[in-house]
C-alpha cells in the first residue's frame, strides 16, 4: 500500500531521497520541539555520507528518524524518506506500518549505535544475538542453527574476529573493539543497502578506531553498500566519507563532496569547524576557537542560524534564513551547496584559495 | 620558529618564555613541583594482579606541561589520580616539592592538597547540580578564609570566572550546572581550580568530551594559566592532537600498559615518533583532510587487540605486535627506559642503533 | 542531546516539587485533597463551638440540616467533632515524620559518609530497633505512662520507625560519596561537615521529602490504630479516638449513627489518598530516572 510506483520522471536511481524531512520530540501534552528542519537529501547507491556538526545540532535525530528509530516521545511531522528496495520498489519509511516497518529494518537498511554495549543484551551471547536477526527476518522456513552459525561465522571473518572465541562470548567479555565489530558484523547480517553508523568510533582508542575504519572501507569496496555515517571526528569523515553533510541547528547547512567541503567549504560554520581541529602531521598549527555554542531550539534566531556566532555575518544574516543553494550541480546528489548568503561572496572566499 | 607559531594563539604577548624557551621539557633549571618516582599501583582482584601503573617516574615543573598520551587502560588515569594523592601508590612514592606526600603531617598535606588541583574528565558529573556556580567556586574561598566577607567572595569568584573566560561573570555567578552547555561547566570546573591558587593542575581527559569548536578555547585558557600564572600541568589525553597542540613546549610521556614506554619533547615525539608503539598511534590518527588521509602511510599492528594486563607477555609488553619484533631480546628481556634519540625510550631494536 | 537538557527544569529542588505535582492531574487532585483536609481541620475549628456540648435529647440522632452528620453516644454534634478531630493526628503525623526523617537523615548520612566503625556500630543499633515489635512496645509503654501528649505520642512513633530509611539513605549516600562532585570538594579540603551537609544531602532532597510524606501517612495510621487498641487514653476530640468510640458503642448497628463511624475514616482516607497521589507524581518529578519516560 505504501509502495509508490516508480515514478521515471522524480526517480533517478537514488537509494534514498529524503525529502523536507522535520524530525521532532514531544516534550509535553502539547509541547514539542523540533530537532531537525526541513532535510533534503538524495544518497545513490554505494555511496558514504558523512552527517557531521557539534553535538545537538540534530544529526542523531536525523539518523535515528531515517529508519524510525527515535525514542517514543519522537515524531516526523512532515516530509517524505523514499528508499528504493532490493526488489525496486519504492516505499516511504515515514508511512510503513509496523510489521513492513520491521522487516525494512535490518534487511534493507541497519544501523550501528553509538555504544556497542547497551546494543546488545548482556544475559545474550554474540551467537544469540546472531540466531534472533536471522529468524526475526525468514520469511516461513525455519532454518537450522547450524547453518545460521555458519553464516554468522563468516560474517565474523569479515571483520576480522575470530568466530571460535567471539560466537561463544557474553558481550562484556569482549573489549570495546571488538563488540563494535561484532555489531557492524550483525548489522550486514541481512546484506542490507544501506548502513547508518552513529558514532562508530568514538568511545573506542586510536589503534582500535583505525581497524575498524579500514575493515569498513574494505566491507564497503566489497559489499556494495551505502552509509551514512554521524560523527564529530571530522578526522573520520575525511577519510571514511565521500561526501560529507554539515548540520547546523537541526538544518543541513552544507553538502557536497568530502573535497567540497575540507577545502573549498562555503559556509563560515563548516570552515569554523575544520579549522578547530588541530591537525597531528607537521609544525604546530594554531588551530580557531569558535567562541559560543549552538542557539536552542527552542528559541531559534529568526535568520540564518548561524549569524550570532559568524564571523562575517552582514545584518541582513540575521533577518533572512539562507536556503540551501546548489553552487556547483553534479549527478548522483553530490553537487556543493550551502545556506549561507555569503556562500558566493569573493570577500571571504578568495578566488580559488579555500579555507 | 615554534614559538612564534606558537605566540599566535594568544592575542596577548606570551609573558614567561622563561626556561623553556627554545630548548622545549629541559628546563631542569627549575625545581620540579611534583614528581612521581617508581609509582607503582596494582589492584588486587579475584582474577589476579593487575599492574594498572608498572613504576614510572615523572617531574611536573611550574609553568610548565607534561603530558600523559595512551589508549585506555594503560594507567594514564591512575598514574593522575596517584599524582594526586586520590589513590596511594602501592610501591614508589610522590613527592611534593621534594618531600613525601605519604610523611606529611596534616599541615603540609592541606597545603599539598590545595596546591595540586585535579580537573575531571566529565563536566556533567564533577560539579553539584545543586549548588550554583558561585557557591561551587566559592566554597574553598570561604572555607579556607581567603575571602573576608560574601561581597569579597562574590568579586573573587567573578574575577577567576573572568579568568577562565566566563564573561560577563555577572551573568553566570547564579546559574546551576544545568543551565550552562558543557564547555561553560568545564570552565566552572577550572575556575573551582584555580581558587585554590593551585601550583600544579592535573587534567584528566578534561577537554575529551567538548565538541571540536569548544576544546580548542578551553585549551587556550588553560594556556594562559600555564603562561601567566605558571601552573605546571600533568596533562592527560587519549588524543594525539590536543597533546601536540598543549604540550608544544612541554614533554609528551607515551604510556602503554602501565608503562612509559617513549618521553621526550613534544616536538620530537609527535613529529619524529622513534617507539613502535608511538608510530602505531601517530599514525593511526585521522586528520581531517581527505588528500592526506588517503595519502598517509599507516603501520601495520601484527595484533589489533592489546593484552590482558593479568596475563602480559614475557619480555616487552608490546612484542606481540609490534612490527619491529625481532628474535632476541624482545620476548625475553624487559627493556628499560633509557636515553636515546634525544628522548627517553624503552625498546631494544631502536635503542640499539 | 540537546533536547533533553534545553527541557530540563529551570529552577531547583522547589520548582521541580511544584512542577511534579502540578504537571500531571492526579498529582494536582491529591494537592487539593490534602490542602482541603488540612484548611478543614486547621481553619474549620474558628468556626464551629469547640466546645460542642452534649445534648442528652439528641443521642444517635439522625443528620439533619442543623447536625450535618447527625450525632454521637453522647448527643454531641458530629460534624463539629469532625472538624476538630484532625489537628490532633495530623499534628502527631507530622512531628513523627519529622523524627523520623532526621533521625534517619543524620545517621544514615554519618554511617554512609565516615564509614568504618562507626558505620558498624550504626548499623548495629539500626538492626535491634529494627526488630523491636512496635505494637508490643506501645502496650509496655501504654501500661506503664498513661499518656495523654500527642508529642509524646509522636517522639514514641518517630523514635521505632527511622531504621527503614536509615537504611536507604546510607546507600543513597554511599554511592553518592563516590560521585565525582564530591570528589572534587574533597580535593577542595571542604571538611567532612560541609562536604556531608552541603553538598551530598541536597542531592538527595527530593527522596527525603517523599519519604517525609510517606512518613506522615504510616504515623497517621498508626496513631489511629493506637486509637483504635485502646492504646491510647481518650481525651480531646480526635479522629482516631471517633472511630474507637463508635466501636465501643455498637455504632455498627445504628445505621443513623452510620456518619459517626464513616465520616472520621473518609476523612483519614482522603488525606492518605491526597498524600500518595501527590507522593506519586513527585517522585516521577524527582527521580532521574522516571522523569524522561
Amino acid at each position: 500500500m505504501n509502495d509508490l510506483p516508480t515514478d521515471p520522471g522524480t526517480d533517478d536511481g537514488a537509494l534514498l531521497s529524503v525529502r523536507g524531512v522535520d524530525v521532532g520530540y514531544r516534550t509535553g501534552r502539547r509541547t514539542h520541539v523540533t530537532a531537525v528542519h526541513d532535510v533534503s537529501f538524495d544518497l545513490h547507491p554505494g555511496q558514504s555520507m558523512a552527517l557531521v556538526g557539534e553535538s545537538g545540532c540534530g544529526k542523531t535525530t536525523l539518523g535515528l528518524g531515517l529508519l524510525r528509530l527515535l525514542p517514543r516521545t519522537g515524531v516526523i511531522p512532515s516530509g517524505e524518506i523514499l528508499f528504493r528496495r532490493k526488489d525496486g520498489t519504492r516505499v516511504d519509511v515515514r508511512t510503513l506500518q509496523k510489521e513492513n516497518l520491521r522487516r525494512f529494518r535490518w534487511s534493507e537498511a541497519a544501523m550501528v549505535f553509538q555504544g556497542a554495549m547497551n546494543a546488545f543484551n548482556p544475559v545474550l551471547r554474540i551467537e544469540d544475538h546472531f540466531v534472533d536477526t536471522f529468524r526475526a527476518h525468514e520469511n516461513g522456513r525455519r532454518r537450522p542453527r547450524r547453518e545460521i552459525l555458519e553464516q554468522s561465522a563468516e560474517l565474523l571473518e569479515m571483520v576480522r574476529l575470530d568466530p571460535a572465541r567471539v560466537l561463544n562470548a557474553f558481550p562484556h567479555e569482549l573489549s570495546g573493539g571488538m563488540r563494535q565489530r561484532s555489531l557492524i558484523a550483525l548489522a550486514l547480517a541481512l546484506r542490507p543497502q544501506l548502513l547508518i553508523l552513529d558514532e562508530p568510533t568514538t568511545a573506542l582508542d586510536l589503534l582500535t578506531q583505525r581497524s575498524i575504519v579500514e575493515r569498513l572501507a574494505e566491507l564497503r569496496e566489497q559489499l556494495r553498500f551505502s552509509m551514512v555515517f554521524i560523527t564529530h571526528d571530522l578526522g573520520l569523515a575525511a577519510e571514511l566519507a565521500d561526501r560529507v553533510g554539515t548540520m547546523y541547528a537541526g538544518r543541513l547547512i552544507e553538502t557536497g563532496t568530502t573535497r567540497d567541503i575540507f577545502h573549498r567549504s562555503r559556509h563560515p560554520y563548516t570552515s569554523a569547524l575544520i579549522d578547530s581541529v588541530p591537525p597531528v602531521a607537521g609544525d604546530l598549527h594554531v588551530p580557531e576557537s569558535l567562541p559560543g555554542g549552538p542557539p536552542s531550539l527552542h528559541a531559534l534566531p529568526p535568520g540564518c542560524s548561524f549569524a550570532p556566532r559568524c564571523a562575517h555575518a552582514l545584518t541582513d544574516c540575521d533577518l533572512t534564513r539562507p536556503t540551501l543553494d546548489v553552487l556547483v550541480p553534479r549527478g548522483e546528489g553530490l553537487s556543493h551547496a550551502a545556506a549561507c548568503l555569503r556562500s558566493t561572496d569573493a570577500e571571504i572566499h578568495a578566488e580559488g584559495v579555500p579555507r | 620558529m615554534i614559538d612564534r607559531t606558537f605566540d599566535t594563539a594568544h592575542p596577548e604577548p606570551v609573558t614567561v618564555p622563561g626556561p623553556q624557551g627554545d630548548s622545549p621539557g629541559h628546563g631542569e633549571t627549575t625545581e620540579p613541583v611534583l614528581t612521581l618516582k617508581g609509582a607503582q599501583q596494582i589492584f588486587r582482584t579475584p582474577r589476579g594482579d593487575v599492574p594498572a601503573v608498572a613504576g614510572v617516574d615523572l617531574e611536573v615543573r611550574a609553568g610548565q606541561v607534561l603530558c600523559l598520551v595512551g589508549e585506555s587502560g594503560c594507567g594514564k588515569t591512575t598514574t593522575a589520580r596517584m599524582a594526586a594523592a586520590l589513590a596511594d601508590p602501592t610501591a614508589g612514592s610522590v613527592l611534593f616539592r621534594g618531600k613525601d606526600v605519604a610523611s606529611m603531617d596534616r599541615k603540609e598535606r592541606a597545603a599539598f592538597r590545595r596546591s595540586v588541583q585535579y580537573i575531571h574528565q566529565d563536566p556533567y558529573a564533577s560539579l553539584n547540580p545543586v549548588r550554583t556556580v558561585y557557591s561551587t567556586v566559592s566554597a574553598g574561598l570561604r572555607r579556607h578564609g581567603m575571602v573576608k566577607n560574601h561581597a569579597e567572595a562574590r568579586r573573587v569568584t567573578a574575577e577567576l570566572l573572568e579568568r577562565v573566560d566566563l564573561t560577563p561573570a555577572e551573568d553566570h555567578l547564579d546559574k546551576y550546572p544545568h543551565q550552562m552547555s558543557g564547555g561553560q561547566r568545564q570552565r566552572v570546573a577550572v575556575a573551582r581550580a584555580l581558587a585554590m591558587n593551585p601550583e600544579v593542575i592535573i587534567a584528566d581527559e578534561s577537554t575529551s568530551m567538548l565538541d571540536v569548536s569548544i576544546r580548542v578555547s578551553l585549551l587556550n585558557t588553560l594556556g594562559r594559566l600555564r603562561d601567566e600564572l605558571g601552573v605546571g600541568f600533568l596533562f592527560i589525553t587519549h588524543d594525539l592532537a590536543v597533546a601536540k597542540y598543549f604540550a608544544w613546549r612541554g614533554e609528551i610521556a607515551v604510556m602503554y600498559l602501565g608503562k612509559v614506554v617513549e618521553q621526550g619533547t613534544t616536538p620530537r615525539v609527535v613529529n619524529d615518533p622513534r617507539h613502535p608503539y608511538t608510530e602505531a598511534l601517530v599514525s593511526a590518527v585521522s586528520e581531517p583532510d581527505p588528500d592526506l588521509a588517503h595519502r598517509k602511510d599507516r603501520i601495520r599492528l601484527r595484533e589489533a587487540d592489546i593484552p590482558d594486563l593479568t596475563d602480559l607477555p614475557p619480555g616487552c609488553d608490546f612484542h606481540p605486535r609490534c612490527p619491529l619484533y625481532a628474535e632476541g631480546d624482545c620476548d625475553s628481556v624487559r627493556p628499560p627506559l633509557v636515553r636515546s634519540h634525544d628522548r627517553l625510550l624503552a625498546c631494544h631494536v631502536v635503542t640499539r642503533g | 542531546m540537546a533536547v533533553t537538557t534545553a527541557s530540563a527544569p529551570a529552577a531547583g529542588v522547589w520548582g521541580t516539587i511544584w512542577q511534579g505535582i502540578t504537571r500531571s492531574t492526579s498529582g494536582f487532585i491529591g494537592l487539593c485533597l490534602v490542602l482541603g483536609v488540612l484548611i478543614f481541620s486547621f481553619v474549620g475549628p474558628l468556626f464551629v463551638d469547640p466546645a460542642n456540648p452534649t445534648d442528652v435529647t439528641k443521642i444517635w440522632g439522625a443528620p439533619s440540616a442543623e447536625n450535618w452528620l447527625g450525632n454521637n453516644h453522647e448527643g454531641k454534634d458530629t460534624f463539629t467533632q469532625l472538624v476538630l478531630g484532625g489537628r490532633e493526628p495530623i499534628w502527631v503525623g507530622f512531628v513523627a515524620a519529622l523524627i523520623t526523617v532526621a533521625i534517619a537523615v543524620v545517621l544514615g548520612a554519618v554511617a554512609g559518609y565516615v564509614r568504618g566503625r562507626i558505620d558498624h556500630f550504626l548499623l548495629q543499633v539500626t538492626d535491634i530497633t529494627m526488630t523491636v515489635p512496635f505494637i508490643v512496645l506501645m502496650l509496655v509503654i501504654a501500661s506503664f505512662y498513661r499518656t495523654s501528649s500527642p508529642l509524646v505520642v509522636s517522639f514514641i512513633i518517630g523514635l521505632v520507625t527511622w531504621p527503614f530509611l536509615m537504611r536507604s539513605i546510607r546507600a543513597q549516600v554511599l554511592s553518592l560519596k563516590e560521585r565525582e562532585f564530591i570528589e572534587a570538594a574533597r580535593l577542595q579540603d571542604l571538611g567532612t561537615a560541609r562536604i556531608l551537609f552541603v553538598e551530598v544531602l541536597p542531592n538527595m532532597a527530593g527522596y527525603i521529602f517523599i519519604n517525609f510524606i510517606i512518613a506522615i501517612t504510616n504515623a497517621i495510621y498508626a496513631v489511629v490504630g493506637m486509637y483504635l487498641l485502646g492504646l491510647l487514653p481518650s481525651t480531646a476530640d480526635n479522629w482516631g479516638l471517633m472511630i474507637q468510640q463508635a466501636w465501643d458503642n455498637n455504632a455498627f448497628l445504628l445505621p443513623q449513627a452510620a456518619p459517626f463511624l464513616i465520616a472520621p475514616m473518609v476523612m483519614i482516607m482522603l488525606f492518605q489518598i491526597g498524600l500518595v497521589t501527590m507522593t506519586r507524581s513527585l517522585e516521577q518529578a524527582l527521580n532521574p530516572r522516571l522523569r524522561d519516560r
